[in-house]
């Protein structure tokens, strides 16, 4: 009587086991493939650090860094210093710019034209670094004749980050809390009294956090700077037009193709430095300005 | 109003208008600049695979109204196939990609050392274009050229694109894998966050009736972020459109020429403005100049539809 009920019961029971048996596998899986996806992301990133750390070092002597290069020989002189001189003045220009889009964009968001500054930023930061590249040669290059040169690349690269620094700032003015705006106003502080003396101080780590970031892909860009600075051998001679001036990224990007082995040399300690100056910038930017505003908060 | 805040009010206002200024000088400089070009190339600017830039030791001739070199024709079909093809290979890579990672991070990593796993893959984003061009030239492209391709069109030869010949390594899948690469920290970070901020009584009920931890992450977290997985992924697709250095390294630079299968070199539109540049200034009736102004205006149309999209798409501040 009782033997066909059993004999349910014993295959249900199977059955169970069975499909907690695949459930289980089957979420091992998934563990698994995550895993996988993120092992091959972080293989990828040690495996370029690892070429670029190992070539570059290997090539790194002391004349890179007192001697201009010559042809598609001799130093980096005169390319770190092209780098530098147009990240800083990419910095000198965007800034204001951005910071101050930033605070009109948080402090009158319901303003309908900020709202459209957002958008329009958002959608800035999307648009393809060349596109700014060729804006800068059909305008500053050509139309105004300032030719390549140092001023049309600056320019170029202030275009092309005042709209992320605007958005960065924008986001930590934002995250100030409200209670601090209200004791603001409730103390009879004007609005650029409030913003300049409590809200930026206060946001401060996070919106330099933005101008370290957006510092880290100037100095990475290449291709706008191509089109807008082209490239020389010498130092910079102190005119802002009217002459191209060297610059790391180009020297990876021109001397690697070269069939000479010192031009090599050359484009891999030129990907170290850029490396080690942008990671040591995001580093700087993610960890401790993240772990300085922690600290100062209450 | 006091005066002082009046004041405030506008210099602000004053300074962030320089920002739909930029958009909008982009656009009024790309537009004139092209002029020539959108009335000498037609719409077979779009449809044909035709960039030559003429007799350059001939007489100028003019055609349309236009004064070009005589044979000069530009047409860009090649460009815009392999743009489009090397962004949604990459796209299709990175998307799995940055899933698997973010769930990994979010849900598998101790939360002590998360901060410090999740640089190893958004320190990929830091890295410049021109140092992963370097790394594909260098190292990824021999290896997939050696190892990898030949065996891929030997197993996989069945399914379309994917067979014999197998090429040098530069080409469409390359470009493909390494503007995988570059933005998938976008869509995994942006991921990882909104998987961290998915309420706790959500994952709660779920293992309570008897999911496993990762069918909760499967069935009940990932299907509540699928509007935020297509915005980030949007803007993801807008980076690989326009990423020019990379690309222009590895990817063959194929002129005139649609791709035949994945291992096919292939040029995109970025990548082809800078390799043409110093060819088209060389045109002395400067219309090569004003085909590449007409790319230019081409790819910001482009990037402007996608990233204008990812935006409405996702309310949410993603990217910044």
């Amino acid at each position: 009587m009782s033997a066909l009920p059993d004999a349910l019961a014993k295959a249900r029971a199977l059955a169970t086991e069975r499909r907690l048996r695949t459930r289980a596998l089957s979420s091992w899986i998934g563990w698994a493939a995550s895993a996988l996806a993120f092992g091959l992301l972080a293989l990828a990133l040690l495996d370029i650090l690892y070429v670029v750390f190992r070539r570059g070092f290997s090539a790194l002597n002391w004349q890179l860094f007192v001697t201009p290069t010559s042809g598609t020989a001799g130093g980096l002189l005169n390319a770190i210093e092209g780098s530098a001189l147009l990240t800083f003045g990419a910095l000198l220009l965007a800034v204001p710019v951005g910071v101050l889009g930033g605070i009109f964009v948080s402090e009158f968001n319901r303003d309908p034209f900020a709202r459209t500054v957002r958008f329009v930023a958002d959608v800035l930061v999307g648009v393809p670094s060349i596109v700014f590249g060729l804006f800068g040669y059909l305008t500053m290059v050509t139309t105004l004749d300032w030719h390549f040169s140092l001023a049309a690349g600056c320019i170029t690269l202030a275009m092309m980050i005042a709209p992320y620094i605007l958005r960065t700032t924008e986001l930590a003015m934002r995250g100030v809390p409200a209670e601090l705006r209200e004791a603001g106003y409730a103390l009879g502080a004007s609005q650029a009294n409030l913003v300049a003396r409590v809200l930026l101080r206060e946001c401060a780590p996070r919106v330099l956090t933005g101008i370290l970031l957006a510092m880290a892909i100037s100095m990475g860009e290449t291709a706008p700077l191509i089109y807008t600075v082209n490239w020389s051998n010498y130092y910079w001679s102190g005119h802002l037009t009217h002459e191209p001036v060297a610059y790391l990224t180009y020297v990876i990007w021109s001397f690697i193709n070269e069939p000479f082995t010192a031009a090599h040399a050359l484009a891999y300690a030129a990907a170290l430095l850029i490396t080690l100056f942008v990671l040591a910038i995001t580093l700087l930017a993610r960890l401790s300005i993240n772990r300085l505003a922690v600290r100062r908060a209450p | 109003m006091r005066t002082s805040d009046a004041l405030f009010r506008t210099t602000v206002t004053a300074v962030a208008a320089l920002i739909p200024l930029i958009l909008l000088a982009l656009l009024a400089f790309l537009v004139h600049d092209s002029w020539p070009a959108l009335r000498f190339n037609g719409f077979h600017f779009l449809t044909r695979n035709a960039w030559n830039l003429g007799n350059q030791y001939g007489d100028p001739v003019t055609v349309h109204g236009e004064l070009v070199m005589p044979g000069a024709s530009f047409a860009i079909l090649f460009l815009i196939v392999g743009t489009l093809a090397s962004s949604l290979i990459a796209l299709l890579l990175a998307v799995p990609l940055g899933i698997g990672a973010a769930v990994f991070l979010a849900e598998a990593v101790p939360p002590r050392i998360r901060t410090y796993a999740s640089l190893l893959v958004e320190l990929l984003a830091s890295v410049p274009s021109v140092v992963f061009g370097l790394w594909g030239y260098v190292l990824l492209i021999p290896l997939l050229a050696r190892h990898v391709y030949p065996h891929l069109a030997h197993w996989f030869g069945f399914i379309p694109f994917f067979g014999a010949p197998s090429g040098s390594g530069y080409g469409l899948l390359t470009a493909g894998i390494v503007l995988a690469l570059m933005c998938v920290p976008l869509i995994a970070a942006n991921l990882r966050e909104a998987i961290e901020s998915t309420p706790q009584a959500l994952r709660e009920a779920g293992l309570a009736v008897g999911a496993t931890r990762f069918e909760v992450v499967r069935k009940i977290v990932l299907p509540r972020l699928r509007l935020p997985l297509i915005g980030v992924s949007t803007l993801a697709l807008g980076r690989a459109l326009g990423e020019t250095m990379a690309v222009l390294m590895i990817s063959g630079n194929a002129l005139n020429i649609l791709p035949q299968n994945v291992y096919s070199p292939i040029s995109t539109m970025a990548s082809f403005m800078v390799s043409q540049l110093d060819s088209a200034l060389q045109d002395p009736t400067n219309m090569a100049v004003h085909s590449i102004s007409e790319i230019g205006l081409a790819l910001l149309l482009l990037s402007l539809v996608v990233n204008a999209m990812a935006r409405l798409l996702v309310p949410r501040d993603l990217g910044a």
